[in-house]
């Protein structure tokens, strides 16, 4: 079996990457705050695939991996966004 | 008989070799048994509930047991039955033995999933006897009513989250069975058609069901802690509910309807002594309805007060999903013509699918049209049409396996003739049960009611009759079966002349499946 490859990733980057998320976490609390019909879905939707995203990609290592399980994830999320996307041809259009 | 999985020795002598086995076989019978126990309960239940509607009026059961008999007859044949049926009963017994493989990839996964089956299924039966008593809310648990009644809704729930659980497993564990543990020179275009389905009904159980999941917590929350997320005088959305709960429902019937379809691609090539006609269509066909299967929940929703947005793309991608569909029925069909049929009971079995199938989607169709669906939404229309899809279709391609395999399975034949007198009793009793509904459903008779106005009397008895004629059908198979697993006459490695891998080792199989693992070097069903 080979044996796995480690990749050091710096304080710097997890730093970074942390501040972003709580950043991206204040955006979603204020835009929740400002009632902004549609607009205040979208968004934190938007903003939890993204803060979702940073997580796997830095903390879980995903950067580092094959290609086919970047692919992979892929599918649960074109999945979800598809849902979500019907779901929505409802509820704001009525 | 030769060594094989039932004689040769096992670490425990007891019951524990059944429950503490990670043998694909011997799991795959564990679920077969407990799946056909609550399929009879589930079925005695219906039987409970025709005579019922003999007369109209209460008569020896009131409205409010009526309500709960069709909940828990739902929920059982959903859930127990026709969910895990074909893909963990068959499925795990065939599959590795037609990939070439000794057992699937987790098998300690594979038992625990059946735990998780077992868990569920005590679950939803002690909610039963418990709590508020016996949930009243229909299979598919709508809120607001789901939060609102004093019933044992919530231990139901959780049941089926459970069952869920086990469903999700065995989906992720045949996946990786299918990529990872073909035999050598098994490419994907030289698997059986059922490993096909089981694949594409892998993927559904996989990315579908954790939603189902989550719905199903969510309505213990609101029950338990009131949280407010489908009520709107609090910013929630009952519609919101019905929309989570199909979007894993929807492709749940298509969990339950693609191993079925994997069946009947299987038995109608070796029956017809020809190859199969469109062998790509079919398997992509799989792939299709998975896909596109995902996309329909919406028409559930027709009359719950969707936007006409929705309904109207909803509605167009229904008409979509038949398309796949009728891909393989008219690849089945092809197939048998011009073949050198041989007539025996799963062939026979396949021949009542597609008939029944044949109705079921096409009267589905007639609701995926906006305008039709008003009409009979909510009716007994629906009750014959879905009851065509998921017995007359899923049920049937079922039995039809069952007798595929079981010389395969026991070892053992069953008896030819009365298999076909049981399938020839299941096909007249199951359109004299169902057909009837179409009419009264048409005609204005809405489901889950105890009660009928006069006019409908005549085809209520006649629907009623026809679940005796049902009934004797089914226990005259089970009969045949059950006794022929010690009186059977002894079954050769290959009885009906099959191509693919599983006819290849004996019968029954040994415990790892094939003294030699063996090389593919042609197609599926090369006649």
């Amino acid at each position: 079996m080979e044996s796995e490859q480690h990749f050091v990733v710096t304080n710097k980057t997890f730093i970074s990457v942390w501040a972003a998320l709580v950043a991206l976490t204040v955006i979603t609390v204020l835009v929740a705050q400002a009632h902004k019909g549609n607009t205040s879905v979208l968004v934190p939707l938007v903003i939890a695939t993204t803060k979702a995203s940073l997580v796997l990609w830095y903390f879980m290592h995903l950067k580092y991996e094959k290609k086919l399980f970047k692919l992979m994830l892929l599918v649960p999320i074109i999945t979800l966004l598809v849902i979500l996307g019907l779901t929505f041809l409802d509820i704001w259009f009525r | 008989m030769e060594s094989n999985f039932y004689t040769e020795p096992t670490k425990y002598n007891d019951l524990r070799k059944w429950v503490c086995s990670t043998d694909h076989k011997r799991i795959g019978l564990l679920y077969m048994a407990s799946i056909f126990i609550f399929f009879l309960v589930a079925m005695m239940i219906g039987v409970v509930m025709k005579l019922k509607m003999l007369s109209a009026g209460t008569t020896f059961i009131s409205a409010r047991t009526y309500n709960s008999l069709f909940t828990v007859h739902g929920v059982i044949m959903i859930f127990l039955f026709i969910i895990p049926g074909i893909p963990a009963a068959l499925g795990n017994f065939i599959l590795p033995l037609q990939l070439g493989a000794k057992d699937v990839a987790f098998p300690r996964l594979n038992l625990y999933s059946w735990y998780f089956y077992i868990a569920g299924a005590v679950c939803a039966l002690t909610s039963l006897f418990t709590g508020g008593g016996a949930p009243d809310t229909g299979w598919t648990f709508y809120v607001p009513y789901s939060v609102t009644t004093g019933t044992n809704v919530s231990l139901a729930v959780f049941g089926a989250f459970l069952l869920g659980m086990s469903s999700t497993l065995t989906g992720l564990n045949f996946l990786t069975t299918i990529h990872r543990m073909r035999a050598p020179g098994m490419g994907w275009f030289r698997m059986p058609l059922f490993i096909w389905s089981l694949y594409a009904t892998g993927w559904v159980q996989l990315l579908a069901t954790p939603i189902i999941a989550i719905t199903l917590v969510l309505v213990i929350l609101e029950r338990l802690f009131n949280v407010g997320i489908f009520d709107p005088s609090r910013g929630g959305d009952p519609i919101l509910f019905e929309h989570m709960f199909w979007i894993y429902s929807h492709p749940a019937v298509y969990i339950m309807i693609l191993p079925a379809m994997g069946i009947v691609s299987e038995i109608i090539p070796v029956f017809a002594r020809r190859t199969i006609f469109g062998y790509k269509a079919i398997a992509f066909s799989s792939l299709a309805i998975a896909l596109v299967g995902y996309l329909v929940w919406g028409h559930h929703m027709f009359t719950s007060g969707m936007s006409d947005t929705a309904r109207v793309i909803f509605s167009l991608l229904t008409f979509i999903v038949a398309v796949p569909s009728g891909v393989k029925v008219f690849n089945w069909v092809a197939s048998l013509y011009k073949g050198s049929s041989v007539i025996s009971a799963p062939l026979i079995f396949v021949m009542a699918f597609i008939f029944l199938f044949s109705i079921g989607g096409l009267t589905g169709l007639f609701q995926g049209a906006l305008n039709i669906d008003m009409h009979i939404h909510g009716t007994y229309f629906i009750v014959a049409h879905f009851h065509y899809v998921m017995f007359g279709g899923t049920g049937f391609a079922f039995f039809a396996g069952l007798h595929y395999w079981y010389p395969k399975i026991f070892g053992r034949m069953y008896n030819e003739k009365i298999a076909r007198y049981a399938c020839g009793l299941m096909l007249i009793g199951f359109n004299v049960l169902y057909f009837p509904m179409f009419i009264l459903g048409w005609q204005g008779m809405p489901r889950r009611y105890y009660d009928y106005p006069a006019q409908f009397q005549a085809l209520q008895r006649l629907s009623s009759v026809g679940s005796w004629i049902l009934v004797a059908g089914i226990l005259l198979m089970f009969h045949n079966l059950v006794k022929s697993i010690r009186k059977g006459t002894p079954a050769s490695s290959n009885p009906w002349g099959g191509k693919t891998l599983e006819w290849q080792t004996t019968s029954p199989p040994p415990t790892e499946n094939f003294v030699e693992i063996p090389v593919v070097t042609s197609g599926p069903y090369n006649y």
